[in-house]
């Protein structure tokens, strides 16, 4: 990755400004800061083409998937049902099939890039105002999930690394390992068999009742989205957990918190000023990376608990097959991936100036 | 390493020797091993498993899985004939969870092998050349890396059909990536070391360098990979399964799963239906993932009070 450099460019600008202007030693100061100005935009510049290129292949990836490796995307259309050869030639026609493949592709490129996915072949509406009607409900759980079990992981990873061997950090590192060797589907449907059907404290599927409104209204959507948010948490909050757990581990051997301890500071100072601060560095960007994992989560979570978002629609695109609408949904997935993959990397040498280029 | 004072100093090969020392290695690798319990329980689990997958076509027999000659009537809870009760169409739901871990155990090792091979072939060779090549075949890598594995393996199976081994390609294909990084990383640790050097200067070939030096070297650290990407693949493969893609005529754990559901085993709480599959699910994963982690903490000592 990037360089480790020893100095970072704010020191250096406050220096610029102590000394009178004119002096070499401040034309040097401003030449550095010139210089790690353009290994910034360098870096950036970078991030963002490795961005666009991957964004290239996944669209490229997506149009080979759904377009070449099913050979017939009309058969896949008219699957189970009798149509004339005259039918066939019109669908084709409708959906630009019978045009050569490489104006195909150039047709579907110049589309995902005016963000146009194409028409569903099932509901013969245009992909993108189904997946923005389906957006929010997706964004609320996943961003929900996200939050939650980012915090019980890093809370519990945290306290089980400073108690390492300690009854609680086994206990829940085994409650985290096996919560996560649990398939979601399976955890969501056996939720719904104890809470749903069984207690009956928990709605279990869809998203909100007809006819509440008002504050009662946000109540509502919260009761319904208890069961796929604790299923979703339970899956994911594990690697959280782990990687916080080891990382703060690496950091508990360091010499500076020998001389914090030595300092005179309480314990519970030296843990938060010192070593979580620098444990907290790479589990955040997994914040980012994960984000794949837990739209993967939602698409199964929202399934079986009918939650109306895009996992949900991923599903039902699936089990037509719906071809331009389970495409369109994998490039905004992957598309999903790529830019908090990027956000991640910009972010990390702000967090860490240890790796600032 | 001392040759001649051994006994029988004369006879002993160079072969001798080495699988003398590897019969070593691997008596220490288990001595190490054997201090972790959550290990040792992952692999009595495993075991457990591997000798049910083998077992089953004579224990059990093919004819427990007709549906068109059940051997009992449908969703009949636990009795003393049927210890977990039946499914939809009357078959020992027991049965079906045993038949399941042959489905199972050989998607989690085809898938991985797939994986395996190609994650390591291409990380051995972006880490011992240099210049286009190693750079191509990063750029590769990543292209894969950055598609949600998942998405893309369902993807896969919609697309190219239901079959058990279009599951394998597709989990193979989409989890290499991560191997290949680690390969690669592993590869250029060992090749920074002096021997290398002195191969090279006897003149060792890339291959010799690559099969001799390099393979030996990050073999262990594929091992404990392999073990974890084992349970991932499972998982992947129940998840597929369950979202209908997976192979129609085979019993696996992720469709006994997807077909209480489609029968109301969840609104009309026919737990012995939904629970034992799913339960055999996160058994295994859980194994493979404590073997691999136990694996893991005896290459790197570091690792070892986690």
């Amino acid at each position: 990755m990037a360089d480790i450099v020893p100095t970072s460019a704010v020191p250096h600008l406050e220096e610029v400004r102590d000394q009178p202007s004119g002096m070499p030693g401040a034309r040097l100061e401003r030449e550095r800061d010139r210089e790690a100005v353009r290994r910034t935009a360098a870096y950036v510049g970078q991030r963002l083409l490795g961005a666009a290129v991957s964004l290239l292949a996944v669209i490229f990836t997506s149009f080979f998937l759904f377009r070449i490796v099913p050979g017939d995307p009309v058969r896949v259309m008219t699957h189970g049902r009798p149509v004339t050869i005259e039918q066939k030639e019109a669908l084709a026609r409708e959906f630009g099939l019978d045009k050569p493949v490489f104006e195909q592709f150039a047709t579907y490129l110049l589309g995902v890039l005016r963000f146009d996915f194409g028409e569903s072949f099932q509901y013969h509406r245009p992909v993108l105002s189904m997946v923005g009607e389906r957006l929010g409900p997706t964004v609320l759980l996943v961003g929900a999930s996200l939050v939650v079990s980012a915090l019980l992981g890093f809370w519990l990873g945290l306290q089980g690394a400073w108690r390492h061997g300690s009854t609680s950090d086994r206990v829940h590192t085994g409650v985290a390992l096996t919560l996560w060797s649990v398939p979601s589907f399976w955890l969501g449907l056996i939720l719904i068999v104890i809470f749903g059907s069984g207690l009956g404290w928990f709605p279990t599927s869809g998203m909100k009742t007809p006819g509440v409104e008002g504050f009662e209204a946000v109540l509502d959507v919260a009761h319904h989205m208890v069961l796929p948010l604790v299923t979703l948490v339970a899956v994911v909050y594990a690697q959280y957990l782990m990687v916080m757990r080891s990382s703060l581990l690496d950091e508990m051997g360091s010499d500076y918190l020998v001389t914090a301890r030595a300092k005179g500071l309480r314990d519970s100072d030296v843990k938060r000023r010192h070593a979580v601060p620098n444990a907290l560095l790479p589990t955040m960007t997994l914040v980012f990376i994960n984000v794949g994992f837990v739209l993967f989560g939602a698409v199964l979570v929202e399934t079986v608990f009918s939650w109306p978002g895009l996992g949900k629609l991923f599903y039902e695109g699936l089990s037509v097959p719906d071809l331009p609408l389970v495409q369109g949904l994998f490039v905004i997935f992957s598309a999903t991936v790529i830019l908090m993959n990027l956000i991640s990397d910009l972010l990390y040498p702000i967090v860490d100036p240890r790796v600032r280029p | 390493m001392t040759t001649n004072t051994s006994s029988g100093s004369a006879r002993t090969s160079p072969r001798q020797l080495t699988w003398a020392r590897r019969r070593r290695a691997v008596a220490t690798f288990w001595r190490e091993y054997r201090r972790n319990r959550a290990g040792l329980f992952g692999l009595a689990v495993l075991s457990l498993f591997v000798l049910s997958a083998l077992l089953v076509p004579w224990v059990v027999g093919e004819e427990a899985l007709s549906v068109t000659r059940p051997p009992g009537e449908p969703l009949q809870p636990p009795s003393g004939e049927f210890l977990l009760g039946t499914d939809r169409s009357g078959r020992s739901v027991l049965d079906l969870v045993l038949w399941g871990s042959r489905v199972s155990l050989t998607v989690g090792f085809a898938a991985t092998f797939i994986s395996i091979a190609v994650g390591g072939l291409i990380g051995i060779l972006a880490g011992h050349f240099h210049g286009w090549l190693s750079a191509a075949l990063l750029r590769v890598t990543d292209w894969f890396l950055v598609m949600p594995t998942l998405v893309l393996a369902v993807a896969l199976a919609a697309v190219l059909g239901r079959s058990l081994s279009t599951i394998i390609i597709a989990i193979g294909v989409t989890a290499w990536p991560t191997t290949a990084r680690l390969v690669r990383a592993q590869t250029l640790a060992v090749e920074a070391r002096p021997y290398i050097e002195r191969a090279r200067a006897l003149g060792g070939g890339h291959w010799h360098v690559m099969s001799r030096h390099v393979l030996p070297n990050v073999m262990p650290i594929v091992l404990a990979q392999t073990t974890l990407m084992v349970a991932g693949a499972i998982l992947t493969e129940s998840t597929v399964a369950f979202l209908g893609l997976g192979d129609p005529t085979v019993p696996s754990w992720g469709s006994t799963i997807q077909a209480a559901r489609d029968t109301g085993a969840v609104s009309s709480g026919m737990w012995w239906y939904i629970l034992p599959p799913g339960i055999a699910i996160a058994l295994v994963a859980l194994a493979f993932t404590l073997c691999g982690r136990a694996i893991e903490g005896v290459l790197n000592p570091r690792l070892r009070s986690r």
